[in-house]
């Protein structure tokens, strides 16, 4: 595929003003489906779940099945819908969205049309350097997830070139919000980083409210771009492009700066943008094209006979809205003097996305400070070979084994890293890794002694220096025991032992 | 033998209960009868291969002396709308051919629940989609009172078998009048229930604001048996009303031993007893009208000015709901596959399996019901039609501050030669101008034999309409008006059906 | 009544997924035009002032609580499915993009 040229990005940015928006799709962690009593697969944390175990007939569309609302659901949107800062609709409807899929077991998805639940919003987004942007939000609303496709027999494993397709219909029906932003203007250069910042802080609103494990590696938590380009001075907006696939923070910053390069270059040749869905390709670092919207799209929207209105009385949206939690910004400013970190480095938390999961670790009672050592330092490293979330490769939970096991002596820094890097490819938790693997600080006097003697064996020189007061000889021995024992021995008590050792022999 | 076809349900129900019959015996005599008369008269699709073993059953716990529900032990025909886990369910579509549901509508566990022995499942126009199960992608059914004439549709199924004796009681469903038809033509009772009444988990849909599921039986009093078994709330099903029901059954005995009909006020509906209404049903209806009035009734004719438009209302509702109820038929999780030539996408198999496996009516009223939907015709067509029927139900509501029961022919016509109507869809539609209004509104409608015609000799029927959640005023008055019938001419219509060869 | 041609047919009938014959489309477009115009009847009496019903018994907020009922067994969900591989349904190469 011939790569598209691309303009120069302050290029661009000097002929064009860019205009994005954000469609974000939160998958809700009610015990049960959106419609049926099927369980929600979006709700357990094993991220294999085998297929088509999570069925009911309405997750089939079997005929005659029938949807009936999850009270839970409802209740988690107006929670959603009030974090937003929308107004909560007193009475709202849903309908049918017509269209033929696989992956749609009905083939129309129930969703919401012109009476959604949530409208007319704003949300505080932090940037970077801590500049405050209030995105503004029209709506939100509830509707179903599809199935899931895989496709076989081509050479990607994407669509083009399958020779046929398997269908799990485990997520068929899934509880959604879908969050949609209006058109935000004047976010200029920084429009990918205020995209990525956006969906950081949705993430870290719908954990907070406990209303979605939003994992984006799983597609709890997924985003759509919208970009569009005017030129300088014009009022009209360009015609925008819709990309998806944007699959974690760091792909929507760069989409979306692709996307604004891409179409700057067919602008200034003269060409026009052709409305379409776009496809983000993180390994090569572009958008490509999808079908172009067409008559195709008429979604024939009607009320759905099947389902009454949603009548949220005044009563329930307080009640709600009297259990939300901190809005992010007010929340952000408590952890920060609670953690005591600088503003630089609480910054680096904030920006890396890291935010929930520092949170939630230091919840279960580990220091911010290890938690930060931990997420921000090993785990951040690993991502970036990985070219991956590091939220994606841990867990609070695993985090406060991991650093209960160093504060019982049993684990020294080094011996944590690799019980770490043993989580994350997924061998269990700490202590399972520990047993399994023999990790553990070996801090029995007998096996020291016996590594001990092996190594003065062949350096006897070193109790002499001790003697004689050069007490950082011991280091040698220390360094030459850590190496037969890998690394397990407590190298403390080991020095303490060699000293002991050297006075003992006087 | 021919004692026990020809008991009504209630009389079945009382000798099961006193000892005189077995339900074993019972069950073996309507198989029988649909043994030897299956063949002129095709009612069913598929047969119950346990039928005997559930009577049996029944026989064994009340011969143990447990105390069942009233109707245990009677057999019933279901039409093969509603879903059977022990049997083959089409909805009379090609496009099932051959499916078993893995779970039973509600309606068929409550059935089960109480008792009662399920023979087979009727036939019906596909996807409930016809006016004379002629649809049926399967076979037609005969009328058992003239082979040569349809038994209406989309139930004709369960009218049949009821009329022709091979049950005493079947299940019907009722969009724009597939219960209340049939019954009309074949000389038997039907019920349509206030809509939400019944649940519809389990149906499958065709147009999904107006289905419901009803009772069909020879007497009021029958209906009124099983519309107690089958009603109330359905939390499976949203549109399921919540409120409980009073019994139907004491509301039917109310009605047959009610000395008179004073205080009764009774609306005739003049849009529907107009030119559209053959001569032969308006004699049946005036004579029905004069017995009513005579018995102290307060009869007054009523308006219902927008019904003439809701014929064409209906054909937009139903269409566009069935559209999207239908688009599930895809080949992809179950029913009928239909591979092309070559190296087909999923897309060209989806096509080739819907234009393979639906008849041309279910394929008209797709194509109709998207045009309904579209961009830029929503308004004109489905929104449209969605005002008239607010009209519709204002106009009821106005009628009803005036009376308690309004009353119709049940259809324009006897039943008419099959094959007369299937050129022309627009004739086939015309012909639920009497029915379609109660479908519209919501509210319930019975259906009840009100003499032969005159000029054919096929039954016809008188409809009774009730306000939203007064079925049981159909029934205390149907059961009324079933006894002076008799009184009258010596006999039930829907019991003098002539023999079925 | 101008839109029930053939090409309009054609179109519907693709949206909906059914691939009529030429010989049904010609049948369609000699039937539909008269029952458009018959339907559209409604026009005349649905004004801007009338509230559209989309369910006859009005009912309101009508739940379920979050409790797990009991699915299917996957043996039960492929059951009737015309291919699967023993845990997902099987469908030809797909032509259009996702949702």
């Amino acid at each position: 595929m011939a790569q598209p040229e691309l303009m120069d990005f302050d290029q661009a940015l000097e002929m064009f003003e860019p205009v994005v928006g954000f469609e974000v799709h939160v998958e809700l962690s009610t015990a049960t489906k959106m419609f049926s009593d099927a369980p929600n697969p979006a709700a357990m944390d094993e991220a294999q779940i085998a297929p088509n175990t999570c069925i009911t007939p309405l997750c089939l569309g079997l005929p005659g099945s029938l949807p009936v609302v999850n009270k839970k659901a409802v209740e988690y949107s107006i929670s959603l819908g009030l974090a937003l800062g929308c107004d909560i609709a007193s009475v709202s409807r849903f309908a049918r969205k017509n269209y033929y899929y696989p992956d749609l077991a009905k083939n129309y998805q129930i969703s919401q049309y012109d009476e959604p639940i949530a409208f007319e919003g704003s949300v505080s987004v932090e940037l970077d350097d801590g500049t405050l942007v209030d995105v503004p939000i029209e709506r939100a609303h509830m509707e179903e997830d599809a199935g899931k496709l895989t496709h076989v027999g081509g050479a990607t494993g994407r669509i083009q070139g399958a020779e046929y397709s398997l269908v799990d219909y485990n997520r068929a029906g899934v509880p959604l919000v879908e969050i949609v932003t209006k058109p935000i203007e004047g976010s200029e250069h920084r429009a990918g980083e205020l995209g990525r910042a956006y969906v950081s802080t949705i993430r870290d609103m719908v954990r907070s409210l406990g209303i979605s494990h939003a994992r984006m590696e799983r597609g709890n938590l997924r985003c759509d771009a919208n970009v569009s380009l005017r030129p300088r001075g014009e009022k009209a907006y360009g015609t925008r492009t819709e990309t998806k696939n944007v699959n974690s923070f760091r792909s929507i910053e760069r989409a979306v700066r692709y996307e604004i390069q891409r179409q700057a270059h067919i602008l200034a040749s003269g060409g026009t943008i052709t409305q379409e869905t776009r496809h983000w390709h993180e390994d090569t670092g572009v958008t490509s094209p999808g079908r172009p919207k067409s008559d195709a799209d008429d979604y024939r929207y009607f009320p759905e006979p099947d389902l009454l209105p949603v009548e949220a009385t005044p009563e329930l949206v307080e009640s709600l809205r009297a259990q939300l939690p901190e809005q992010p910004v007010e929340l952000r400013r408590r952890l920060r003097t609670e953690w005591a970190f600088s503003d630089v480095d609480f910054q680096a938390i904030v920006n890396a996305g890291l935010l929930s999961e520092m949170q939630e670790t230091v919840a279960l009672g580990v220091s911010a400070t290890a938690a930060r050592k931990w997420w921000m330092g090993e785990l951040s490293r690993i991502a970036n070979d990985r070219g991956v979330e590091p939220g994606s490769l841990a867990t609070a939970e695993g985090i406060k084994g991991l650093q209960h096991l160093i504060d019982q002596g049993r684990l020294n820094d080094k011996l944590a890293r690799t019980v770490l890097l043993a989580m994350v490819d997924g061998e269990g938790s700490p202590e399972e890794i520990v047993a399994a693997r023999g990790l553990e600080v070996v801090s029995d006097d007998g096996a020291l002694i016996a590594a001990i003697d092996e190594a003065l064996a062949a350096d006897p020189g070193v109790l002499d220096k001790i003697r004689e007061g050069k007490v950082q000889a011991a280091g040698a021995i220390i360094g030459a025991v850590m190496k037969a024992m890998r690394g397990s021995a407590d190298a403390a008590r080991v020095r303490e032992l060699i000293i002991e050792r050297a006075h003992q022999s006087s | 033998m021919s004692d026990l076809i020809s008991m009504r349900a209630s009389a079945a129900s009382k000798a099961l209960q006193d000892g005189s019959i077995s339900s074993v015996e019972l069950t073996q005599a309507h198989l029988d009868r649909m043994d030897a008369t299956e063949g002129s008269l095709g009612a069913f699709l598929a047969r119950s291969s346990s039928a005997l073993d559930a009577a049996a059953a029944i026989d064994q716990r009340r011969a143990a002396g447990e105390s069942l529900p009233t109707l245990a032990g009677v057999p019933i025909a279901i039409k093969d709308v509603l879903c059977t886990t022990d049997m083959v369910t089409t909805a009379g579509s090609r496009i099932l051919e051959g499916w078993t549901p893995p779970y039973d509508a509600t309606v068929v566990s409550k059935l089960r629940e109480a008792g009662m022995v399920a023979l087979g499942k009727t036939n019906m126009d596909e996807f409930a989609m016809g006016s004379s199960t002629e649809r049926s992608g399967y076979h037609p059914t005969h009328n058992p009172w003239d082979p040569s004439v349809a038994p209406g549709g989309s139930g004709g199924g369960s009218a049949a078998a009821v009329a022709a004796q091979q049950a005493p009681l079947a299940i019907g469903s009722d969009t724009g009048g597939s219960i209340r038809q049939p019954a009309s033509f074949t000389g038997t009772v039907g019920v349509k229930p206030t809509y939400g009444g019944v649940s519809r988990y389990g149906v499958i849909a065709l147009a999904s604001s107006l289905d419901q599921v009803g009772p069909v039986s020879r007497t009021v009093l029958d209906s009124a048996l099983l519309h107690d078994v089958i009603a109330g709330h359905d939390p499976r099903d949203a549109t399921s009303i919540p409120t409980p029901w009073a019994s139907m059954a004491a509301a039917a005995e109310r009605g047959s031993s009610a000395e008179s009909l004073s205080g009764v006020r009774v609306g005739v509906v003049s849009e529907l007893v107009g030119e559209g209404i053959s001569a032969a049903v308006r004699q049946r209806f005036d004579e029905a009208v004069e017995l009513l009035t005579a018995q102290g009734a307060e009869v007054i004719e009523v308006n219902l000015p927008h019904c003439e438009y809701a014929v064409a209302a209906y054909y937009l509702i139903l269409p566009a709901e069935a559209s999207s109820n239908l688009a599930k038929f895809d080949s992809v999780r179950f029913g009928l596959r239909v591979t092309p030539e070559g190296n087909p996408t999923v897309e060209e198999v989806m096509s080739a399996t819907r234009d393979a496996g639906f008849g041309d009516e279910v394929k008209r009223r797709i194509i109709l019901g998207t045009y309904a939907l579209s961009a830029g015709y929503y308004d004109a067509y489905y929104g449209s039609a969605q005002k008239v029927r607010t009209l519709i139900q204002q106009d009821f509501a106005q009628a009803f501050e005036k009376v308690d029961v309004l009353i119709s022919p049940s259809t324009p016509t006897t039943a008419f030669p099959l094959g007369a109507k299937m050129d022309d869809p627009l004739a086939m539609w015309a012909g639920d101008v009497t029915t379609i209004p109660v479908n519209l509104a919501g509210i319930p409608g019975m259906s009840l034999p009100m003499g032969l015609s005159a000029e054919d000799g096929l039954p016809v029927g008188l409809q009774l309409m009730a306000p939203a959640y007064q079925d049981a005023r159909l029934y205390e008055l149907g059961a009324t008006i079933e006894r002076l019938f008799e009184e009258r001419d010596g006999y039930l219509v829907s019991e003098r059906v002539p023999e079925v060869k | 009544m101008p839109d029930m041609t053939p090409e309009a047919i054609r179109h519907l009938a693709s949206l909906s997924r059914i691939a009529l014959s030429d010989e049904e489309i010609t049948r369609l477009s000699g039937e539909l035009p008269a029952i458009v115009s018959a339907v559209e009847a409604v026009q005349k009496v649905a004004g801007d002032d009338v509230v559209p019903t989309s369910h006859p018994i009005p009912l309101g907020n009508v739940f379920r609580d979050d409790v797990v009922g009991t699915p299917l067994t996957t043996e039960q969900a492929l059951e009737g499915a015309p291919d699967h591989d023993g845990s997902r349904f099987r469908v030809s190469a797909i032509l259009g993009e996702e949702q």
